[in-house]
């Protein structure tokens, strides 16, 4: 078993041994900078998406089949799973392999694919400006860098209150609009039915719905190759002493709910989910096939004399273009339409479009649906203007350091407030590796 | 062809033959030295020029492995390597010995036969497969044995995967899919001790017990040395069972838990090769001084 991965390991460095021998691997920042094209041509184009985002590659395909793609799926660096990366810089050493276009569920993969010379600038005579300017606020914050646009966003994943309308209803509650609310509920639903669930904390992406949310700085990334980490501040406490108190009174789950435990155990008795945009039909309409009728979408709680509402952000994805194309217009081409067609974007995709023509067509195909209990529109084109800035786009994922820190120790019975500094210290020592200056 | 033919035939074979004894046999090693230079030498001295350079081809000292060094990551990972060397190597040690002498004792009945290929099973399986199989194992909600999960207080995948018990579990797991073909190999080991020696035994009137301590486990040692020699290299290099485990779990358990993993995360995710190269020769030079001092206190290669 060892013996595979030495094998692959052995096998990269004798290929890399045998190719690029003096092929000057290192990586400058901002090399990228002076972007010269490969020599173009009318080749194929490789695309890599994944499983979800293979629907557009297929569309495109079909909608235009003079164009030759190749099209690949992967993991998409789900759960900063670093596939792209890894490859990336395999390539990199043999000098070739690139695909032309990647979707990738990770909206930091900038951080480190602009430095290795694998990201195409967007901005500088690819894409025209009036097509960049549809995007909504903000969306494309995490693919710029230091103004120039590397890849664009999928979709939005602002955080809402997701909740069963027709229980609040028979029991006569009120959606809280407040975390003291939500606490107060919470605690009422533990002695009145127990069993049932106001959220759950057992997801690697805990930290960005409601630390996020909260405004924990916990990740202020203050510049390309900067991080402030401060996990005592009263957004976080507050938010941890919260979550604990919901923990304790069995009310807020502690295991995922994408696991087969909580499909089999708690996915039939979700009162609320604070969660991402995609919750909706993703997980309640997808993964817990909750009947029609019964789901609808709040606001996001906010804390009592906190005037500027904000939520958090789970995700959502980007397309970046590979500096190394040889065929940049046929790329180019299909990139702009997978972020931008109503025909895929407005129709098909199953997260809320980034780009918001897009977004407008999705959202009315989402009200005409009829499965949600009342229409999620305006839930969600408001959420999608709060998600609080002061949450960055690092290297590394906080969504790895929060699972391999702060899971085990609740696992274990530990409250979320003991394992606050541990978290920060974590969070410090990966982004010093990846070559942060970090301030804490 | 006729018989005076074939008879000149035949003994210019023999005299070819008398000129180069064992060329079958260097025919065979060639081969395989072919395949040890392209996938075992120059990948060795090429990770070596790689641990003593910087990314821009200058000598670098000693730098990248004060660098590897100094990483928060890289002392936790020595002593998740170091416990769960000394789990696998002692139950290695203790179980394989254990189940070959069994196995011995049980030969002459049909049950050896189904117990040898039950044992070999796991091993067929390839590598990362075999590890695949333990995530269902361990995972309560759809375990095959999740009664005894249960029963021993497990509900949840990550209370299996608990910090405290991952050690445990890798030895589990690479137990189940590396011991039954060294089971197998001490199975074929005993088979080779004189049937006269026991028999001698057995008329002075030595106990199986005895037989097992005083005959058949010293008359094993070098080839129990040779395991440990070659589980101590596989078991510094621990890398499949913790990245699946920390993939299954969506990185709850096991991420950046060997020297391993780290050298990968080096190379890949810090971008950083040379300081992944400095890692990995440490882990050569571990593994050819524990061999080394295996091989000098054993008397491995005495003539017997």
């Amino acid at each position: 078993m060892r013996r595979i991965a030495l094998a692959a390991a052995v096998t990269a460095l004798t290929l890399g041994a045998l190719t690029a021998c003096g092929g000057g691997t290192a990586t400058t920042a901002g090399g990228s900078a002076s972007f010269s094209p490969a020599a173009q041509g009318d080749g194929p184009i490789t695309v890599w998406v994944d499983a979800t985002r293979l629907a557009a590659a297929k569309l495109y395909q079909q909608q235009n089949p003079q164009v030759k793609m190749k099209i690949v799926t992967y993991d998409g660096d789900a759960n900063g799973s670093n596939y792209l990366q890894t490859k990336v810089s395999l390539f990199n050493r043999t000098g070739n392999g690139w695909p032309d276009v990647v979707f990738s569920s990770q909206n930091n993969e900038t951080t480190w694919a602009v430095q290795s010379g694998f990201t195409a600038p967007l901005n500088k005579g690819l894409i025209p400006q009036s097509t960049l300017d549809g995007w909504a606020t903000g969306a494309n914050a995490p693919c710029t860098v230091d103004g120039t646009l590397y890849c664009l966003r999928n979709d939005l994943s602002q955080t809402v209150l997701w909740y069963n309308a027709t229980l609040m209803k028979q029991w006569g509650y009120q959606v809280p609009t407040t975390w003291e609310q939500y606490q107060a509920l919470g605690l009422k639903v533990a002695t009145e039915h127990p069993g049932y669930l106001v959220g759950s904390a057992g997801d690697t992406f805990t930290p960005e719905i409601y630390l996020w949310a909260s405004k924990c700085g916990a990740n202020q990334v203050t510049g390309p190759k900067a991080v402030t980490v401060n996990t005592s501040g009263p957004g976080c406490t507050k938010m941890a002493t919260l979550l604990d108190s919901l923990v304790k009174a069995k009310t807020m789950a502690t295991s995922s709910v994408f696991s087969t435990d909580f499909n089999k155990n708690d996915a039939r008795k979700v009162l609320m989910l604070p969660g991402p945009s995609w919750f909706g039909g993703a997980l309640f309409q997808g993964g817990f096939k909750t009947p029609k009728g019964q789901i609808a979408a709040a606001p996001m709680p906010q804390w009592t004399g906190d005037n500027t509402p904000s939520v958090g952000n789970v995700g959502g994805g980007t397309w970046l273009l590979s500096a190394h194309s040889k065929n940049l217009k046929a790329a180019t081409a299909f990139l702009t339409w997978a972020t931008t067609s109503d025909d895929y974007q407005g129709k098909l995709a199953p997260g809320y479009p980034a780009y918001a023509a897009a977004a407008k067509t999705w959202l009315a195909a989402q009200s005409s649906s009829g499965y949600y209990a009342s229409d999620v529109s305006p839930t969600l084109q408001a959420a999608a203007n709060q998600v609080w800035p002061g949450w960055g786009y690092g290297q590394f994922s906080q969504e790895a350091i929060w699972a391999q820190t702060v899971t085990p120790g609740m696992t274990a019975g530990k409250s979320i407030t003991s394992l606050l500094p541990a978290w920060q210290t974590q969070i410090a020592n990966y982004a010093q590796s990846d070559g942060y200056k970090v301030s804490q | 062809m006729s018989i005076s033919a074939r008879n000149r035939a035949g003994s210019e074979r023999t005299t070819r033959r008398a000129l180069w004894p064992g060329r079958a046999g260097h025919g065979f090693v060639a081969l395989y030295v072919v395949l040890l230079i392209a996938f075992g030498v120059v990948p060795t001295i090429y990770a070596i020029y790689f641990a003593f350079t910087t990314a821009g081809d200058t000598f670098a000292g000693f730098s990248n492995f004060t660098d590897a060094g100094g990483d928060f990551r890289f002392l936790p990972a020595v002593g998740h390597v170091a416990l769960y060397l000394v789990c696998w190597l002692v139950s290695l040690v203790v179980f394989v010995v254990g189940l070959a002498l069994l196995l011995h004792r049980l030969a002459s009945r049909g049950v050896s036969k189904t117990l040898r290929f039950l044992f070999y099973i796991p091993g067929a399986l390839a590598g990362a497969a075999s590890v695949m199989v333990w995530l269902f194992v361990l995972d309560p909600t759809v375990s095959p044995v999740a009664f005894l999960l249960k029963a021993l207080g497990f509900t949840t995948f990550d209370q299996v995967v608990a910090p405290g018990g991952l050690p445990i579990l890798f030895t589990l797991i690479a137990f189940w899919t590396g011991a039954g073909g060294w089971i197998l190999v001490m199975y074929g080991a005993l088979n080779n001790i004189s049937p006269d020696i026991l028999e001698a035994a057995r008329i002075d009137g030595a106990g199986p017990w005895q037989i097992a301590r005083r005959i058949q486990i010293p008359m094993l040692r070098k080839w129990i040395v040779y395991m440990c020699i070659l589980a101590f290299a596989g078991g510094t290099q621990l890398f499949v069972e913790p990245e699946l485990l920390s993939q299954a779990s969506n990185g709850v358990a096991g991420r950046d838990y060997s020297l391993n993993q780290l050298s990968y995360d080096f190379a890949f995710q810090n971008n950083n090769v040379n300081t992944a190269a400095a890692v990995s020769v440490e882990l050569l030079l571990l593994g050819l001084v524990a061999a080394a001092v295996f091989v000098a206190r054993s008397g491995f290669f005495d003539a017997d």
